[in-house]
């Protein structure tokens, strides 16, 4: 009887997994092994290798190592002074992390061009002041830029969770036995956090490889990244084939960083 | 066994019920409407109201940014729009695949207001102007900053000037990006040979490092706001960047331009023809077309309409109105799928050099 309940309540999720995630990765899966005819083909996939869609894929790796990295780096020390010297720590996170999600990240976006600017808000600060103006904007650092700050967020709240989990009595445990709080850190707080490290890091990982949005407009369309070539195939070539072919080669990849994340997190339960 | 069968269930129910919901939509509403897709801020929305109040037909109205965008949506046939406002090459494109249907042009009894000369262009995309009624024309051109640019604009050439490095808007759209290049090497914007494709796709790889930055519509938030020096521009856009910011101003460049033409057309699959052309007929009245060019501020193809423009450096301006045997102007035309793709894939060679 409850067992029936239960599965009851699972169909809003059988549901929405079988008509938004199943049946769109079949579908992307058949685009991009067939032509325009809809017979078989290798083609879409093996486009690939070209220097243009190399140069991109290689671009994104290199933007989302850069973005994950930095937003470990800002978050992790964020996450642990949150939870050591602030004390209602959560609600303050909430305020800073949380409340700017509300609003559409697309909006974020083109507030940080109207602030990066050449006449923007920053360089209007600095010309008032007589300090030298910055230009990053339309440059490579605007993009790193606008990837961490839309996805720090997602950093943030896995890490801080696991970090805030941290049973007090096992850092007490450590001092008492004469570890110092560098290696308190290495050998307590660090594998224990490791967890939300993980998804922290897929979850900020996986969004900055397939971006298009970020690119095109703190990149003034100077910096062509694989979301973009997608983006262009299926809009302005209206070839979906095409597109398709390069999506699936990007969910090679996000598959792999799925795979290694997923195997550190196993190894470190044992 | 049950429990799979559960989900199999499910996995069919979901097409079921989102194919249930599209038809249920379509049937609903068969009464006095008209679907219309045009493109975003292309229409005085009092217009639109106007045409309620004195006819009864209420106005479903949908914005495309982009050709290339409405294009796949008309093709696939997915919403019923019954008027489209496409650009000439598009057109053509659409009539060769069969997509348009013949408009009756007996019931456009407001036709001659429309010069004799747009007619007579139109014919190019849409031989016998069987398809289209134009609704507004113009040129592309480059829209300058008088105080940051001293000298005497006339040639694309100013576009790579080492000068102007960072300084300059360039279009994100293929067909305008490569008119530029191809105009500036004297070939036609049409060109499909392979030599004058590489070598405009070379040149506009060197002039890269001196774009500030890609983009379509925000090249007239970022002209008005004095964020670069020079743009590329609709000649549409000029009069209204000119309205915000004097110290700009538009210039069509001594090699030649595009010349371009949008006009209404009703796609074969719309279900209320007969509104639609109750609607281009309203639309080719004087008083309607002038209010849509104080609006939008694209030059309009009526003639008593500009007429009635009061300001007279506007009617005769020659940016709105340029005449155009001062000017070599080149229409594009279709150039296919493949040819299209060819030149989309080296657009991207420019965009990732």
């Amino acid at each position: 009887m409850n067992n029936r309940n239960n599965r009851f309540l699972a169909a809003p999720y059988l549901i929405w997994s079988a008509g938004f995630i199943i049946i769109p990765l079949v579908m992307v899966l058949y685009y991009a092994f067939t032509d325009f005819n809809g017979s078989f083909t290798v083609s879409n996939v093996t486009a690939i290798i070209s220097y243009v869609n190399i140069k991109a894929l290689m671009l994104s790796i290199a933007f989302s190592l850069a973005a994950t990295f930095m937003c470990l780096i800002i978050a992790y020390p964020l996450c642990l002074i949150l939870t050591t010297v602030i004390k209602n720590s959560s609600s303050f996170l909430s305020l800073i992390f949380i409340l700017p999600m509300w609003m559409n990240s697309l909006l974020r976006t083109y507030a940080w061009q109207n602030i990066l600017e050449r006449k923007g808000v920053i360089n209007g600060i600095l010309a008032f002041l007589n300090l030298p103006l910055f230009y990053i904007i339309n440059k490579p650092p605007a993009i790193l830029l606008g990837m961490i700050y839309d996805f720090l967020p997602f950093m943030v709240l896995p890490v801080y969770n696991s970090v805030s989990r941290i049973d007090k009595d096992l850092l007490n445990a450590a001092r008492d036995l004469g570890a110092d709080p560098f290696e308190t850190f290495l050998r307590v707080i660090w594998p224990l956090s490791l967890p939300g490290v993980i998804s922290g890091i897929t979850m900020v990982f996986v969004p900055s490889l397939t971006t298009f949005v970020i690119s095109d407009i703190l990149g003034g369309g100077k910096i062509l990244l694989i979301g973009n070539v997608i983006e262009q195939l299926f809009t302005q070539d209206s070839d979906w084939n095409a597109g398709a072919g390069l999506s699936a080669i990007l969910m090679v990849f996000i598959v792999i960083s799925m795979f290694i994340t997923a195997k550190y997190d196993r190894e470190d339960i044992k | 066994m049950k429990r799979r069968l559960f989900s199999v269930f499910i996995c069919a129910l979901v097409p079921l019920f989102l194919i249930s919901c599209g038809t249920s939509e379509s049937s609903e509403k068969d009464d006095n409407t008209l679907y219309v897709y045009n493109w975003g801020e292309y229409i005085d929305p009092e217009v639109l109201s106007m045409f309620t109040e004195e006819t009864g037909i209420d106005i479903v109205y949908d914005e495309y940014e982009t050709n290339e965008i409405m294009y796949p949506k008309i093709e696939a046939g997915a919403v019923n729009y019954d008027l489209v406002c496409p650009s000439d090459y598009m057109i053509s494109k659409m009539i060769e695949n069969d997509l348009l249907q013949e408009i009756d042009m007996e019931k456009i009894e407001n036709r001659a207001n429309i010069g004799e000369d747009y007619w007579k262009n139109s014919e190019e995309f849409d031989p016998g102007n069987k398809y289209s009624v134009p609704y507004v024309w113009g040129t592309v051109g480059i829209l300058y900053n008088k105080t940051m640019v001293k000298e005497k604009v006339d040639s694309w050439g100013i576009l790579w000037d080492e000068k102007y490095k960072d300084e300059i808007l360039m279009q994100d759209s293929v067909r305008d990006a490569f008119m530029v290049a191809e105009k500036y090497l004297g070939y036609s914007v049409n060109s499909t040979d392979e030599d004058e494709l590489q070598a405009a796709k070379e040149l506009l790889q060197q002039q890269k490092h001196l774009v500030q930055a890609y983009v379509v519509d925000q090249v007239r938030d970022k002209m008005i706001g004095n964020e670069a020096a020079l743009g590329v521009i609709y000649s549409g856009e000029a009069i209204y960047t000119q309205r915000e910011n004097p110290d700009l101003e538009y210039v069509i460049p001594k090699e030649g331009t595009n010349v371009w033409i949008d006009s209404w057309v009703i796609p074969k699959n719309a279900k209320h023809k007969e509104n639609a052309e109750k609607f281009i007929d309203f639309l080719c009245r004087p008083d309607i077309s002038y209010m849509n060019f104080d609006y939008i501020t694209y030059s309009t193809p009526n003639i008593p309409a500009r007429e009635l423009i009061e300001d007279e450096d506007i009617r005769n301006s020659p940016i709105a109105f340029p005449v155009l045997s001062d000017y070599s102007l080149e229409a594009y035309t279709c150039l296919g799928e493949k040819a299209d793709r060819h030149l989309n894939a080296l657009w991207r060679e420019v965009k990732s050099y």
